[in-house]
């Protein structure tokens, strides 16, 4: 065999060998896609727990301090996974075949995740008459647009808290009152901002207030005008943010090294920056903010369901939601906690805002997943892939 | 007992028998050898590519978020049109350039002080003071640095003492600079180290027998000796940084994603065949890179 035509034949080889992969990865691909079957509200009765719960959850949703207890209780052993965005959680979920790849149970998904996670068909409805302390629930978080879709639950509501505009006291003389801070051009440089799509919605809050000629009714649901003018406020304002966070530590951090002294970040974050003695404090301009709900929320392929039903009827109980409260620095979304919290930290109902009236929470505007119908029946509005495409185009 | 003896005196001629077919066919001794790490090359490292390759070319459903397997090339056209994407392209190309530069400039010296003049108790400590950071994490000393480079950080103070202003390092693509020519330095000396301790002394020698004088020996015997060697520890350091997603995201301030950066995005939004489509292109790149080192002569020594 001539040197050329071995050299040949080894082309030829590596060629198919390449060709076979891609055929088998093809195939495998194929197979995982399966029709959506909308499974009906759930089991009617808690079983006996399965010995083991798996969570994906934001660092400390399921704290020892209040998690020791449950596991005595009720024998299931909870293996945590820490996430540190919403993205993380949603990849966590799809992984294996979607659903919580048969490894997860639940996950405590913010609002800006939650639909995504409805639609992709990686959770599934819950029957919330399992879960006593649902009745107790402020309104606005029994059934929000978040993780109740058509009727069904998928997942209950846990906690909520605001996004708040923090400023280092003593270098931002005197402090900001309105999130404009977040836009002037004085404070080029001092600026630190979530990096992360559904800030759009911050930008598009503001400009619902500063030009109500936009017409802009809701920040998550924007047409193509509305979303190229919150766009072209958002590119301006890359001029002058110092760092995009990815991680609230990361924001931390900045803050802590002097790095910036102005920004969007989480009360978990004031807490824990006043802990570590700088001088910083939180604003919540008198327009209100956009926030964030979280929900602990059933995988579809959850292999322990019966701990999961048993978990989020513990953690949603009053004492229990006032502890989680205060560990993480949020707001319950069951009322009754309010005494449990004061018994822990005197005034901190009213600190966490959680004897407020009912028309409090119309200020504060919940992250949910942007989708084209925005209830005006034209289904004109951006989708999350534009406002992920558009993030990048301002950050990146 | 006979029977033991019979048993053992079979056995022993089949294995006679195997190793003499073994000694006839020397490809199926080669075959046999290989078949595991090419099985594993095969499946796990080329398969992983090819898969990632295929899914480039399919869609996400908009609603679900879904993957959608319909072959189309809407994922390369987004990243040809949209020129946020070769504006990132671009700055990752260009640092992981001049980082390997750097990385080159600073790596030589030191590398020739080791191979040529340092005695060997020193080259031992050298040696230790260049591989000592690999030891701790590559996280760690990336939250070191910007600790380092922080407005009330040591950089500062040190500035501040002698009187000068801030260097305002801290969240820049200059941060990211020195930060990847730190943690990639070592991977640099090593194969220069190597070169440069391989070629003979009687090289140099007759060098100076004909009269060049010590930086047109420099010129035209070390360096031309050295440039494998350089060439080697650039595709590490290139390829490095080309990869990276961790620095920029830990150093870099408004405006320094890198490739890697928008992938981790794109997985975690998730659109898995976006984030395949624009991994494709540091293969690309790295591609290029490699036929153009194996041009310089970077494999030969090897």
């Amino acid at each position: 065999m001539s040197r050329f035509s071995k050299r040949y034949l080894a082309w030829v080889a590596f060629g198919l060998l390449t060709g076979a992969l891609a055929v088998a990865a093809a195939g495998c691909g194929g197979g995982g896609k399966s029709s959506k079957s909308t499974s009906t509200s759930g089991p009617s009765s808690i079983g006996k727990g399965e010995g083991a719960l798996n969570l994906i959850e934001w660092p400390y949703y399921s704290d020892p301090k209040f998690a020791k207890k449950f596991e005595q209780q009720s024998g299931c052993k909870i293996h945590r996974k820490d996430a540190g965005s919403s993205n993380q959680m949603v990849s966590l979920m799809r992984t294996g075949g979607g659903g919580g790849g048969g490894q997860w149970d639940l996950v405590s998904a913010s609002g800006d995740a939650s639909l995504r996670l409805i639609r992709g068909g990686d959770v599934k409805p819950v029957n919330i008459n399992l879960i006593p302390s649902w009745n107790d629930f402020i309104p606005i978080f029994k059934s929000p647009a978040h993780n109740t879709v058509d009727g069904k639950h998928y997942g209950v509501s846990l906690q909520w808290g605001p996004n708040v505009l923090l400023y280092n006291t003593t270098k931002i003389k005197p402090g900001p009152t309105s999130w404009e801070a977040l836009y002037d051009p004085k404070y080029k440089g001092k600026i630190t901002i979530p990096n992360n799509p559904i800030q759009i919605a911050d930008a598009a809050f503001y400009l619902m207030h500063s030009q109500p000629d936009l017409g802009i009714k809701d920040p998550y649901e924007l047409n193509k005008k509305q979303f190229d003018a919150t766009i072209a406020l958002l590119k301006n304002q890359r001029k002058l943010v110092k760092l995009y966070w990815n991680y609230d530590t990361d924001g931390r951090a900045a803050f802590a090294n002097g790095d910036v002294s102005l920004g969007a970040i989480w009360p978990v974050d004031t807490l824990a920056l006043q802990a570590k003695g700088v001088p910083v404090k939180e604003v919540i301009p008198s327009v209100g903010a956009t926030g964030w709900a979280d929900t602990w929320m059933l995988a579809k392929k959850a292999p322990h369901p019966n701990c999961a039903y048993l978990w989020m009827k513990y953690v949603t109980q009053p004492q229990v939601e006032a502890q989680q409260a205060l560990i993480f620095g949020e707001t319950p979304v069951n009322p009754k906690a309010c005494p449990f919290m004061n018994k822990i930290e005197a005034g901190s109902c009213a600190k966490y805002h959680l004897n407020e009236p009912l028309n409090y929470y119309n200020t504060i505007k919940f992250w949910k997943t942007p989708i084209p119908d925005c209830g005006n029946g034209k289904n004109d509005c951006m989708n999350y892939n534009a406002w992920q495409t558009a993030w990048t185009q301002v950050t990146g | 007992m006979t029977e033991f003896v019979e048993a053992g005196a079979s056995l022993r001629s089949a294995r006679l028998r195997l190793s003499a077919a073994l000694w006839r066919r020397p490809w199926l001794k080669l075959a046999l050898l290989l078949a595991a790490p090419v099985l594993v090359f095969a499946v796990v490292y080329l398969g992983a590519l090819v898969s990632l390759f295929v899914s480039a070319f399919w869609q996400i459903d908009s609603f679900t978020a879904a993957v959608v397997h319909k072959w189309t090339l809407d994922n390369f056209k987004t990243l040809w049109q949209d020129h946020t994407y070769w504006r990132i392209t671009g700055r990752t190309i260009g640092l992981a350039a001049a980082v390997t530069v750097t990385d080159a400039v600073l790596a030589f010296p030191l590398a020739y002080f080791m191979a040529r003049i340092a005695p060997p108790r020193w080259r031992a400590l050298l040696f230790v003071a260049v591989l000592l950071p690999l030891w701790s994490s590559y996280l760690v000393r990336i939250y070191a640095w910007r600790t380092i480079l922080a407005k009330n950080g040591a950089l500062n103070w040190v500035l501040n003492g002698i009187g000068l202003p801030d260097a305002g390092l801290a969240y820049t693509n200059t941060a990211m600079w020195i930060v990847f020519s730190y943690v990639w330095l070592p991977f640099m000396v090593l194969p220069v180290y190597a070169a440069l301790e391989r070629i003979p002394e009687n090289y140099l020698e007759a060098s100076q027998d004909l009269g060049a004088k010590g930086s047109r020996t420099l010129r035209s015997v070390i360096l031309p000796l050295a440039i494998p060697g350089i060439v080697a520890g650039s595709i590490f350091t290139f390829s490095l940084t080309l990869g990276d997603f961790i620095t920029p995201a830990l150093v870099g301030g408004a405006g320094s994603s890198f490739i890697g950066n928008i992938v981790e995005d794109k997985v975690g939004q998730p659109d898995i065949p976006f984030a395949a489509a624009f991994a494709t292109v540091p293969v690309i790149v790295m591609g290029i890179y490699l036929l153009a080192a194996r041009r310089a002569g970077a494999f030969e020594a090897v």
